[in-house]
């Protein structure tokens, strides 16, 4: 391959205008200096839109091999060994397996079940489960290579239905009143099977990690992933290195929404290992249909909901059993099911419930995090409950709500008492003024009886809205943050220039600035004054983990603390104001850093044995409408309008809050009407971006944002927290839309046009009114 | 087989196997990596480029279908950043008012969608279509995003057509 690049410019036809003088111009790579709204510019957008952002398949590494995963084509087999076809030169390529894993054959997480590589005589418990590595030079040689490896395999009889599994990874219980005595007393006892399937996270950029050997024997690895500590974990354990050996560095991440939680952790170890056998850096680069086929999915769960309520409309108890498909691995299953078992009633009280749980085994791919991490499964089932609640007792879906939302004061299952920072009712009516729902509802009752009077028939299109409600625990579960024990920091370097030091990884959703914006504020220094360290193991404390929406709540407020000391040190060295006087200070003292570890919110106590007590130290608050449009005749949906209140505690800034609404509310749209995982003995069907949809910018609801601040204490800024508040709360208000339009329910998730027509059907034998002309 | 090729401007001759998608190219022979791979199937518009000023997935056109003709990347967006080839050091890259709508309207959250939708936002923008809230979703539908719910980046190819600054050229 030759190329030449002529230094003389030619003239491009059509070229842009020179720079128009009123246009913004930022220069990429230093701070973006304008505003917009009154908050800062994305400070690393400048690259992101001039393509000079580097994402982890953007990064060169002079002589590096590409890196391959041979993979089960089985979902439960014992794997008996491995076997190369004599007749391919094997000599320019290099195999791994998991006998030249140096140190413990364990993704480490939660449990120790998931192996990088299924030994030999090992269990292959799912499809597409990694079993060997390769790299070559190129990827002709590879692609070669790789279909010249067959394994030899004794097949086992694999268990694909969560019901029948035996095997449990966790299960919780939690009970307070006394259910059976309120469900017995009730007037109405309203029964629903509720079931949600896999969802893909569909981060555009797809997993990718590059492994570079370091000079001590250790590997550093860059890549796109959301905690950069659970992967030098991993590695120390598997790879048996040290702190330093092990070093994980972000790139530029495409996108994450939990998919690049844990599944990174594997990729690294794999890249790793073929780097120390290669001797050389090695790029491990997922395409679109290894990175559906193999990799974490929102977990499918199918929730059993009972609920009494009284004639005259008061909830009375819940009975809820919830079942979670883990899939092969633990994984992160017991905090997916924990958090999908605590949100389980909705937000509203209720003196008796009971919420029992199980997250099994199935021979298919591990599922895991995915942006609402539980919740939006069971709070599907708590909403179509109290949709469904509000129909038998004709009341409206509004009212009701506002009747059972938790107030201050209340008291939550695990004896939680709500003592602050409750907003259900302010988003709830924020909500339903600015969409108008009940006048909205009312005229589409008008056009449903109208279409009832002609005997079903009618246009072919019916109109609907529907609300939901939802609660959020922010930060991580129970004891979580404790355990933890997150440390951010803040330096001033001998040459003046203040550095925000945090693991939290920048995947769109603003880390990067945010935290210069809270350092900024907290300094009393310009934004542009502070610098973001790079998330580099090397460099940055462990910070925990980027997820549970934890980054601005709690991250953000060790960096204001951080910053709060620092500025105290150095005002109190030079008797003037930080801003003042920092720079001066620096030269003549040299560097301060600060390390704030976190401390926990005060009053704020949780009993994981028995699952009593302050379950979260606070929770979001959301509440959507929406607007949608059935075609009776093929039964699809079109989500026209969205209107979403959200309360996130602080807005820190606008811009990025609105985009994360905004960015959710389109993922729950995408769960509620056509991301479905097909799965056949174990394996995904619709493993390609052609097969398996989210949704165009055609197929987006106009989405209304509104933010609430309703401050936790406990955060010195407030802040809560927003990234999976949306995402609870879409999927139910588009069902219960769907049902406006049509007068059937649907209680399965994705409500596909097959399942509306099939419903619809159902109905049209006993309701004329639902059976299109 | 040469091809040759106006790449962001810079006349290019490559001599590469003909098949060879002109996303690889671009990324890899000629270091533009600023267009991005998402499926490599034509489904997701990561990688849109503008062939001859239309927006083309290059995932999926040869480079022979590319021979003799003009192709404009992200790199090729910002007025003074020239071709964005690494040969070149382009004194400090400006935003062109479509990049400056995105920074302002945060169109860009992850970035990966990011350089595709520009440039079918850069190739609706020249077509002088009237900057309905329909005619730009029709306009970026090849091109998905998962961050943004698609609100903003809407507003900012909005927000770039009433700019009086935007001149209309592609």
């Amino acid at each position: 391959m030759t190329i030449r690049t002529p230094t003389r410019r030619v003239p491009f036809p059509g070229a842009p205008g020179r720079s128009a003088p009123d246009a913004l111009v930022v220069a990429p790579g230093e701070v973006g200096v304008g505003r917009a709204r009154g908050a800062p510019l994305r400070r690393e957008g400048p690259a992101k839109l001039t393509g000079l952002a580097k994402y982890a398949d953007d990064l060169v590494f002079p002589g590096a091999w590409y890196g391959a995963t041979i993979r089960s084509t089985q979902a439960h087999a014992r794997l008996d060994g491995l076997e190369l076809d004599p007749g391919f030169d094997w000599s320019k390529v290099v195999i791994v397996t998991a006998a030249d894993i140096p140190g413990e054959n364990i993704v480490s997480l939660i449990s120790d079940d998931q192996p990088v590589l299924v030994p030999q005589g090992g269990e292959i418990r799912h499809h597409a489960e990694p079993v060997a590595l390769l790299a070559a030079a190129d990827r002709e040689t590879l692609r070669a290579a790789r279909r010249r490896v067959t394994l030899r395999t004794t097949e086992l009889p694999p268990v694909f239905d969560p019901l029948r599994s035996e095997q449990v990874f966790a299960h919780f219980d939690i009970r307070t009143g006394d259910v059976d005595a309120a469900l017995a007393g009730a007037d109405l006892v309203i029964e629903g099977t509720y079931r949600v399937g896999h969802q893909e996270q569909l981060y555009i950029e797809n997993q990718a990690m590059i492994a570079v050997p370091r000079e001590d024997g250790g590997v550093a690895v860059h890549g796109s992933l959301q905690c950069p500590y659970y992967i030098h974990k991993a590695m120390r354990r598997a790879l048996r290195f040290d702190d330093r050996q092990a070093q994980v560095v972000q790139a530029e991440t495409g996108g994450g929404f939990g998919g690049k939680e844990e599944y990174p952790s594997m990729i690294a170890l794999h890249a790793a290992l073929l780097a120390l056998k290669c001797r050389r850096p090695v790029r491990m680069i997922y395409d679109r249909h290894e990175d559906i086929a193999a990799t974490t999915k929102r977990h499918p769960a199918i929730v059993k909901y009972r609920s009494g309520v009284s004639r005259d409309g008061r909830l009375l108890g819940q009975d809820i059993e919830i079942v979670m498909d883990g899939g092969a691995y633990c994984t992160l299953s017991p905090v997916v099911l924990s958090r999908g078992t605590l949100h389980a009633g909705g937000p509203y009280r209720c003196e008796n419930v009971r919420i029992q749980s199980r997250a099994v085994a199935t021979n298919t791919p591990p599922n895991g995090a995915f942006r609402g991490f539980g919740a939006p499964q069971t709070e599907f089932a708590a909403e179509m409950q109290v949709d469904r609640i509000a129909e038998a007792l004709g009341a409206s879906p509004l009212e009701l709500r506002r009747r059972w939302v938790y107030q201050l004061g209340d008291v939550t299952p695990t004896g939680q008492v709500l003592r602050e920072s409750v907003a259900g009712e302010e988003v709830l009516a924020r909500a339903a003024e600015a969409s108008e729902f009940e006048r909205l509802r009312e005229r589409t009752a008008a056009a449903q009886n109208l279409r009832s009077a002609m005997g079903g028939r009618g246009p072919a299109t019916a109109s609907g809205i529907g609300l939901a409600l939802a609660w959020h625990g922010a930060g991580f579960t129970g004891s979580g943050e404790v355990h933890l024990a997150s440390v951010a920091s803040v330096e001033l370097t001998a040459d003046g220039r203040i550095t925000v030091l945090t693991a939290s990884t920048e995947m769109g959703q603003g880390t990067k600035t945010i935290f210069p914006q809270l350092a900024a504020t907290e300094l009393g220094v310009a934004i542009e004054e502070v610098e973001m360290a790079p998330q580099d193991t090397a460099l940055v404390p462990d910070s925990g983990p980027t997820v549970a929406s934890r980054t601005a709540m709690v991250v953000g407020g060790l960096v204001i603390k951080a910053c709060r000391r620092l500025r105290e040190q150095v005002e109190a060295r030079t008797g003037q104001p930080f801003a003042e006087s920092y720079r001066e200070d620096a030269r003549l003292r040299g560097a301060t850093r600060v390390d704030q570890r976190f401390e926990p919110y005060p009053g704020i106590e949780f009993d994981d044995a028995t699952y009593r007590g302050d379950a979260y130290p606070a929770f979001g608050w959301a509440a959507c409408v929406a607007e949608v449009d059935v075609d009776l005749d093929t039964g699809e949906v079109a989500v026209r309008n969205v209107v979403a209140a959200d309360d996130v505690g602080r807005v820190i800034h606008p811009v990025l809050a609105e985009g994360q609404v905004e960015g959710g509310t389109l993922q729950a749209v995408g769960y509620a009407t056509i991301e479905e995982i097909k799965v056949q003995d174990g394996r995904y069907l619709n493993d390609r971006l052609a097969t398996y949809l989210i949704p165009t910018a055609l197929d987006a609801p106009r989405i209304t944002s509104i933010l609430v601040e309703a401050p936790f204490s406990g955060a010195p800024h407030g802040a809560k927290g927003v990234g999976e508040l949306p995402m609870d709360v879409g999927a139910p208000a588009v069902v219960a839309a769907i049902h406006d339009a049509t007068g059937v329910w649907i209680h399965e998730l994705p409500a596909t046009p097959e399942r509306i027509l099939a419903a619809l059907a159902a109905a049209g034998s006993d309701e004329p009114r639902a059976a299109s002309a | 087989m040469s091809y040759r090729l106006l790449v962001n401007g810079d006349p290019v001759e490559i001599d590469v196997p003909g098949m060879r998608r002109l996303l690889d190219v671009l990324r890899e022979d000629l270091g533009l990596t600023g267009t991005k791979e998402g499926c490599g199937e034509g489904e997701c518009g990561a990688c849109s480029v503008l062939l001859d000023g239309d927006v083309v997935d290059s995932c999926l056109v040869p480079i022979c279908q590319a021979d003799g003709h003009v192709i404009r990347t992200v790199e090729g967006l910002a007025p003074a950043s020239g071709s964005g080839l690494p040969s070149e050091t382009a004194a400090s890259p400006q935003l062109d008012p479509l990049q400056a709508a995105f920074l302002e309207t945060g169109g860009a959250q992850c970035g990966i969608c990011t350089p595709g939708m520009l440039m079918a936002g850069q190739a609706f923008l020249a077509s002088g279509a009237d900057p309905t809230d329909e005619a730009i979703r029709e306009a970026i539908a090849g091109n998905l995003c998962r961050c943004t719910g698609y609100t903003k980046i809407i507003e900012a190819i909005a927000l770039a057509a009433a700019r009086p600054s935007f001149d209309g050229v592609g």
